[in-house]
């Protein structure tokens, strides 16, 4: 099928052009019966046309929450999205009424998910999830979004569509069931897609061939792509801008080149000397040590503080910038480079 | 999955063979004299007796009066009871009404239990969840015959809304008494949907289904209720088995002339032929209905193949 392409891929490195989604101080959080949690405390970003934004953070940093929000998707109660917003095409995601955000799921913005083997129904062949796109947005007959289905999951390259339509999701391998999921996903040529750990529960000749094929298609489409990850190697090959997230809040964010290589914040610091390089054999990865923090009890001043070899406390701080008290906002530290840390000047050597 | 159900079907010969042992075992071993019982009060001439003893092979020895039996079943030949009545005439007489009263309870199993369940599932925590929670403990924990004299009381007797007794008024007069035996298990089917929605509602690929932008209607329906009536299909599915095997209690207090009544009349009067008929034919229904509900679930299930 041919999707149509206006717009040709980013350049690595920066946005370009107008941008296709703004989050503005968005804010999640969980009610549960011992009390709140704050999963996601003030998020901002922009997202042009053909760019790959990296959403990189530890487990409960609040990455799939912020995107699930981002969605309309979170599950409410206990989730509540209490503050923010997600202006999409001009639109106000989160004050839209439900029937027109359920419209721009799918056509608008759509989701994969990290494991597609829980992620796409059991009960229900490949060809008929794939085909639900169709019939739920186009109002397509069953036997023409079949039809559909064949070409798309051609398109996302799994060997003999046609023959395996009918086939259900457990009959798939890990990384064709993830292609499933993609072939789901850009069914409706999306102006975003959020990938949320595309690759994590499949081997790693298989998720190079996963992220080869998300870049063909973005370069394909042009659609925005965010890619939600732990995994800096990931990161690194594909994605031209970075947002580093921890505890709910984005710690630091430029260009993948200029955040791997010169690090603006002690968090993405110590991110970069845990990663086992190739050139330092036989030496010793070096840790982050302590825990991310309780999201219900996330500590005053610098969330990372407790963490943090940097850390100034007390006499050490300078006036209005005490780890332990002060709480330090994203700010630009050098053109195209954003940190939340009193220090960043001093991390960056500048 | 031809060949497995052709299986399960050959396996049912000797679990039938081995049932009717049992219950024709059972019946030998009663005390009393069924004869003696027979004549009641009134003194019955020795050759009678002896006539009647020959007659229904009472004189011979355990495993020739089975083998007796069986031979003679293989042939279509049920046999008679002690009023010389044929025991497949009684079978058939009282078979559709047991079916009847079973349909109507499954019926309500499926309607009020499931509709229940769902309703309750989504909104859990709800005021009507903790009704269909607080309900269905009830009438689990109260006992059946209870429930059937306070539905015939007071639907029957004060509010005149149903038939007290009998079958006299077509499918109406199965209603009450149909909702008294389905009782224990609307209620069961209404916790196990209730449960298995509310697991699935959590389910990842209920949240691709909303990522997806289909409608709410949608993910309920097809994605997160289709899954969740699996395990329901499957316990309803193995509760018509049981339910055919009629209900003594709701029968008796109903007086309805089902299957479960004949069989409770029949070892009250050490009807051997009668009461090994009928539960080796109840024992059919119940492997048959459970072997349904084998390939029903691979049918719900893909994941589920039996070749």
């Amino acid at each position: 099928m041919s999707i149509s392409s206006g717009a040709t891929a980013a350049p690595r490195g920066g946005a370009v052009g107008s941008p296709l989604l703004a989050v503005d101080d968005l804010q999640v959080e969980f009610r549960t019966g011992s009390g709140v949690v704050n999963a996601v405390n003030g998020i901002s970003y922009t997202l042009a046309q053909g760019e790959t934004l990296a959403i990189l953070g530890e487990s409960g940093s609040g990455k799939s929450v912020s995107a699930q929000a981002i969605m309309g998707i979170l599950d409410t109660p206990p989730a509540h999205i209490t503050g923010g917003t997600v202006v999409f095409e001009g639109r106000d995601l989160l004050t839209l009424p439900p029937e027109e955000q359920r419209q721009v799921r799918g056509p608008g913005i759509s989701m994969i998910f990290q494991d597609a083997l829980s992620a796409l129904n059991p009960v229900y062949s490949v060809g008929f999830q794939i085909g639900e796109m169709f019939r739920a947005h186009q109002g397509l007959s069953k036997k023409d979004a079949k039809r559909k289905a064949v070409e798309l999951m051609d398109r996302v390259r799994i060997p003999a569509a046609a023959q395996r339509v009918n086939d259900y999701p457990h009959q798939f391998s890990g990384g064709m069931r993830q292609r499933v999921m993609i072939a789901m996903a850009i069914a409706l040529d999306p102006k975003i897609l959020i990938a949320d750990e595309p690759t994590t529960a499949l081997d790693v000749t298989v998720q190079a061939q996963v992220m080869d094929l998300l870049k063909d298609l973005q370069r394909d489409t042009g659609m925005g792509l965010i890619l939600i990850t732990h995994d800096l190697g990931v990161v690194n090959e594909v994605a031209d801008n970075v947002a580093v997230m921890y505890a709910g809040r984005i710690v630091e964010r430029g260009t993948v080149d200029d955040v791997f290589s010169r690090p603006a914040m002690p968090y993405t610091e110590g991110l970069m000397t845990s990663i086992p390089r190739v050139e330092a054999k036989g030496g010793r990865l070096v840790p982050i040590s302590g825990q991310p923090p309780n999201l219900a009890r996330i500590p005053s001043g610098c969330p990372f503080h407790p963490r943090c070899p940097r850390r100034r406390i007390g006499a050490e701080a300078a006036p209005g910038r005490d780890c332990a008290v002060d709480h330090p906002p994203l700010r630009l530290v050098v053109p195209g480079r954003e940190a939340a840390c009193h220090y960043s000047e001093e991390v960056l050597g500048v | 999955m031809g060949r497995y159900v052709a299986r399960r079907l050959l396996l049912t010969i000797p679990v039938m063979l081995g049932a009717s042992f049992l219950i024709f075992a059972m019946v030998f071993a009663l005390p009393g004299d069924p004869i003696a019982a027979l004549a009641g009060d009134r003194p019955i001439a020795p050759a009678v007796a002896a006539q009647l003893r020959d007659d229904f092979n009472l004189g011979d020895p355990l495993w020739l009066q089975y083998a007796k039996y069986v031979g003679d079943l293989v042939q279509g030949d049920f046999g008679t009871d002690f009023a010389g009545r044929p025991v497949l005439d009684t079978i058939l007489q009282r078979l559709p009404v047991t079916a009847k009263l079973a349909l109507v309870a499954v019926l309500f199993e499926i309607v009020i239990g499931i509709v229940a369940g769902v309703l309750a599932g989504i909104r859990r925590n709800s005021f009507f969840d903790n009704l269909v929670l607080v309900s269905t403990t009830i009438v689990v924990s109260v006992p059946i015959l209870v429930l059937a004299f306070l539905a015939q009381f007071v639907f029957g007797l004060k509010l005149e809304l149903f038939p007290i007794a009998g079958v006299r008024d077509g499918w109406y007069s199965y209603l009450l008494p149909g909702l008294v035996l389905a009782a224990g298990s609307v209620a069961y089917v209404a916790r196990l949907t209730r449960t298995s929605m509310a697991e699935n509602l959590r389910a990842d690929y209920v949240r691709t289904a909303r990522a997806k932008g289909l409608k709410p209607s949608t993910v309920v329906v097809r994605h997160t209720l289709r899954n969740s009536l699996i395990p329901v299909v499957t316990f309803i599915g193995a509760d018509i088995g049981t339910l055919m095997g009629g209900a003594i209690v709701t029968e008796t207090v109903f007086n309805i002339p089902g299957i479960g009544r004949a069989v409770f009349e029949s070892i009250q009067r050490q009807e051997g032929a009668v009461v090994v008929g009928i539960v080796t034919l109840l024992v059919f229904f119940f492997i048959f209905f459970n072997l349904v509900v084998d390939v029903l679930y691979a049918v719900l299930d893909p994941r589920i193949r039996y070749d």
